[in-house]
């Protein structure tokens, strides 16, 4: 995609919110981009941009202003039936941004979309640094609390409970995480929170209703 | 129990070794560690950093202004800056976030935050490096 549309003045930046650079470095090898494939190690890009799980996408007009605030989207329809996302849908509206210009909200929707932090989400961001200085520091049970104490703080925020999950020794892919993902859905919220596609119908009942992972999650 | 000994202040990610006091929840340090680990420091126009002075915070400073070695309430000091305070004394260690306050505002005018990250090679990119383009900013993850 980005050598699609990289003669439209187009890059793309990927930004790995990973503790550590040599989980992300056989993906980053494999995929051997020629666009900065960035690591970051503090979230510090989570932070500045409210990010609460992966994958999260912005796009970011010629002049450095947010055109499309976090969306989820897939490369393609390899997690469609975990995530109810169709990957065309984004990229058609994507291309149609690149090539044409054509924005797919107004001022007045990109706000109404952005979900700015709360007062406790930016202190479960700073129980999760402590935390992650800590387990740098190899003092490993003292990082746990935190990690434990930051996902309590912000039980929305998935890039500090499910991010944390490696480093507390646990598997982000097992039976902690798919507990997890069970009771949050068990009481009533999304694991994913993309935006409505680009010109559809606004629903009544808020813009950001999507579909639930239907078993588990990848 | 108060004990004065080392302590690591970790400001939005970047950590300094300060000599400190904890005492019930809060940090006590002197004017130099408060600068060393911060950037502020306390001068007679009250409590500075960079080109921005505020009046001195009530409460900021144990005993009277001028005395030799005045204490400073690192605790006090971040909730006047509207900071979040991780702190774990038994570690002592002591995390200080970004202001929600803050973070809203600049996500609120549109400009897309910049930041400086390095690539696996370790090499620097920032994101106003890119302006003039149009971009599609991706985060994920391994986990």
């Amino acid at each position: 995609m980005h050598e699609e549309l990289k003669q439209f003045g187009f890059t793309v930046i990927t930004v790995a919110l990973d503790a550590n650079p040599e989980d992300v470095r056989p993906w980053i090898e494999a995929a051997a981009p020629t666009h900065p494939s960035l690591i970051d190690r503090r979230r510090l890009v989570a932070d500045l941009y409210n990010m609460v799980n992966v994958p999260t996408v912005l796009w970011i007009d010629e002049e450095g202003r947010i055109v499309r605030p976090n969306d989820v989207a897939f490369p393609d329809d390899t997690f469609r039936n975990f995530t109810g996302l169709e990957a065309a849908a984004h990229l058609e509206a994507l291309r149609a941004w690149v090539r044409e210009g054509r924005r797919p909200f107004t001022v007045e929707q990109i706000h109404e979309l952005q979900v700015v932090p709360s007062a406790s989400d930016q202190e479960a961001r700073a129980e999760f640094g402590l935390g992650l200085w800590l387990y740098e520091q190899g003092r490993s049970e003292a990082a746990d609390r935190h990690f434990v104490r930051a996902g309590e703080l912000a039980p929305h925020n998935f890039t500090i409970r499910r991010g944390a999950l490696r480093l507390r020794g646990l598997d982000p892919f097992g039976p902690v995480f798919k507990e997890m993902v069970r009771a949050w859905r068990a009481e009533g919220h999304t694991y994913y929170r993309p935006l409505r596609p680009a010109g559809s119908p606004r629903d009544g009942g808020g813009s950001r209703a999507g579909r639930d992972p239907a078993d588990g999650a990848p | 129990m108060a004990t004065h000994e080392t302590l690591t202040i970790i400001d939005e990610g970047r950590p300094t070794a300060v000599t400190a006091r904890v005492l019930d929840d809060h940090v006590w340090l002197s004017s130099a560690g408060m600068n060393d680990a911060l950037g502020w420091e306390l001068t007679p126009e009250g409590l500075c950093r960079g080109n921005v002075c505020v009046p001195c915070p009530d409460g900021l400073l144990e005993g009277p202004l001028g005395s030799d070695a005045p204490a400073i309430d690192l605790t006090r000091l971040a909730a006047v800056l509207r900071r979040p305070v991780a702190l774990d004394s038994d570690e002592r260690a002591v995390y200080l976030g970004a202001p929600a306050q803050a973070r809203a505002e600049a996500l609120a005018s549109l400009a897309a935050p910049d930041f400086t990250l390095p690539d696996l090679q370790g090499r620097s990119h920032s994101l106003a490096n890119h302006r003039g383009k149009k971009v599609f900013l991706v985060a994920y993850a391994s986990w």
